[in-house]
């Protein structure tokens, strides 16, 4: 026994990879959207954008539960589509990191999107680019720092969840026991070693991961700002 | 020739444009007025950036903007060079230029070319920088090159040398100027300073409160003086162009109807247009002719019109032959000359200032 474990390591690490795949694409649309808006209810958007952030866990593992539960309604309509129940699910667990990591995608990327605001969007399109194109060759090369620390934010977050996972995954092997769910089982059987090994693990991790985002953000060849004068 | 049609209105709090003009495009066409005068919200309106904007605007017979239509900036093929240049930061100068470069189909259609327009604006050593290392005025040379190599069918430029000082302007004036003749592309030029206006364009457009008060060529509109209020008066002059038609040692002799204006001009060939500008301050009244003077140039003119301005400055429009001319002198000089409209007087022309290229700035006589 005694050695180390690397199930749920490689469950957390694909869980984190897989949110931050979705979130940038689904985040990306809305902070753009919030960075450019003048809607009346943008704010009303914004705050509902950050309620992750401020809500316990155990709070938002709750009503995820009730909707991603069989007889929920998001989850009635996943087990009438796959035949399979979102709840206690990889899958569950990458849509309740979704929710639970959001803010985390959405807030970096409007901040880029804003520092980069409408001037080189409009010289753009003065020279004949598309909106598209706009955004692939101007806007987020501009954002690039905005996205960077949108992954690891998302990145990071989704490794340390554990209130969410526990409520809406539970603790099944190989599907939703993730790193944070099996130390906590580790100390409550009192198996320390095996703590202390995966503790570890993550903290080097967490450690390295942003070690390198600051070194590659020092490095950025401009700056976050639009250089002008 | 290409047309501009513009029949556009926009609101926005307290300012309102309404402008319905069609302007014939050619060289350089200057928008003038003074700030807030809806100058670069106009530029704005013919590129498409503003969408707030109702009404229609065609282009050389192309509807760009009218009921339920409005064709997107990016497929009008309008070259916009900002106040602030806009380079893209991320982008090496060369990229920059190269950006609204099409593919290869469009790029082998192309009229202007990249080896040309680097050439036309020297940006041959600034070509690997990035545009957070380049000063004001060579930023604005890139900003130029980038859209005149998206190969535009009209170029604006909104106050493209504001944010330089003098010594910048000065660099990168001579550029602007070669545009229309090197790329045969008409240009719509936004300014408040009369000072461009002179030096660039061939008409002008004049904008106040967002409405169009007066259009025209140059030397023609700035003479205007019931336009005065908006050209403005104190630093203005008035703009002669005149043929060389002797020049000796440095000493150079223009042709005003059937008077001639000596003027310092070293280099200049018989033949040669230059423009000039007097400003009304540099030109002294007497009514009769002076003797024993060191001014060169005193000319018979006669008082066309007077503008009192303030209590102490009076201005003078003159008819040299046929030509004008600006004089300011103080009141307390006017009353006591008894000086009166059809009045023939002596212009006594203490400077000029020479508006073409490479002639040097200004020459005391």
């Amino acid at each position: 026994m005694d050695e180390l474990e690397l199930g749920p390591v490689w469950l957390s690490l694909k869980l984190a990879s897989a949110t931050v795949v979705a979130l940038l694409v689904i985040a990306t649309p809305l902070a753009w959207w919030l960075a450019f808006t003048h809607a009346r209810w943008r704010a009303v958007v914004e705050a509902v954008a950050a309620l992750p952030l401020v809500l316990p866990p155990t709070v938002l593992g709750f009503y995820l539960l009730i909707l991603l539960a069989p007889s929920g309604p998001i989850g009635r309509w996943w087990v009438e589509l796959t035949d399979s129940t979102l709840t206690f699910s990889f899958t569950g667990l990458v849509v309740a990191s979704i929710v639970y990591s959001f803010p985390f995608a959405v807030q970096p990327l409007q901040a880029a999107f804003e520092r980069i605001g409408r001037a080189p969007l409009e010289a753009a399109a003065t020279l004949g680019a598309s909106p598209l194109e706009t955004f692939f060759r101007v806007a987020s090369p501009m954002a690039l720092r905005g996205y960077v620390s949108a992954v690891v934010l998302v990145f990071a977050h989704t490794l340390g969840e554990f209130g969410v996972v526990l409520m809406v995954g539970g603790s099944i092997p190989g599907e939703t026991r993730v790193v944070s769910i099996a130390i906590f089982e580790h100390v409550e059987t009192l198996q320390y070693g095996q703590a202390h090994a995966l503790s570890a693990g993550l903290l080097v991790f967490s450690f390295l991961v942003l070690l390198a985002v600051y070194v590659i953000n020092r490095r950025m060849p401009f700056g976050a700002g639009y250089a002008v004068g | 020739m290409a047309e501009l049609a513009l029949d556009v209105k926009l609101e926005r709090g307290s300012f309102a444009l309404a402008v319905h003009e069609t302007i014939a495009l050619e060289g350089i066409t200057a928008l003038f007025g003074p700030s807030g005068s809806g100058k670069t919200t106009l530029l704005r309106i013919v590129s498409g950036l503003e969408t707030d904007a109702v009404g229609d605007v065609t282009f050389d017979g192309e509807r760009w903007q009218a009921s339920g239509v409005r064709v997107p900036p990016h497929k009008r093929r309008v070259g916009f060079v900002f106040q602030d240049g806009r380079l893209f930061p991320h982008l090496t100068v060369a990229k920059n230029l190269t950006f609204g470069i099409g593919r290869r189909a469009e790029r082998e259609r192309a009229v202007i070319r990249f080896d040309d327009v680097v050439a036309a604006l020297d940006l041959d050593p600034l070509l690997s920088r990035r545009p957070a290392s380049l000063s004001g005025g060579e930023q604005q040379r890139v900003a130029i090159g980038r859209a005149l190599l998206a190969n535009p069918r009209l170029l604006l430029m909104d106050e493209p040398m504001s944010s330089l000082d003098v010594r910048r302007k000065a660099e990168i004036l001579p550029y602007i100027e070669r545009l229309p003749e090197a790329f045969g592309l008409p240009i719509l030029y936004v300014t408040h300073s009369v000072d461009e206006v002179a030096r660039l364009a061939s008409s002008v457009v004049l904008l106040r409160s967002g409405r169009v008060v007066g259009r025209g060529p140059v030397a023609e509109i700035l003479e205007r003086i019931d336009l005065w209020p908006v050209t403005g008066r104190l630093d203005a002059g008035t703009l002669i162009e005149a043929v060389v038609d002797e020049a000796k040692d440095g000493m150079a002799s223009l042709a005003l109807g059937e008077q001639r204006l000596r003027v310092p001009l070293a280099g200049a060939t018989v033949g040669t247009k230059i423009r000039l500008r007097i400003h009304a301050r540099d030109v002294a009244i007497a009514t009769e002719r002076p003797r024993a003077i060191s001014i060169r140039n005193v000319l018979e003119a006669e008082i066309l019109a007077i503008d009192f301005h303030g209590p102490v400055y009076v201005e003078l429009l003159l008819d040299v032959d046929g030509r004008h001319l600006r004089s300011r002198i103080t009141r307390e000089a006017f009353d006591e000359l008894g000086l009166d409209v059809g009045r023939r007087v002596y212009a006594l022309v203490k400077s000029v200032a020479f508006e073409d290229r490479g002639l040097g700035d200004a020459a005391g006589m």
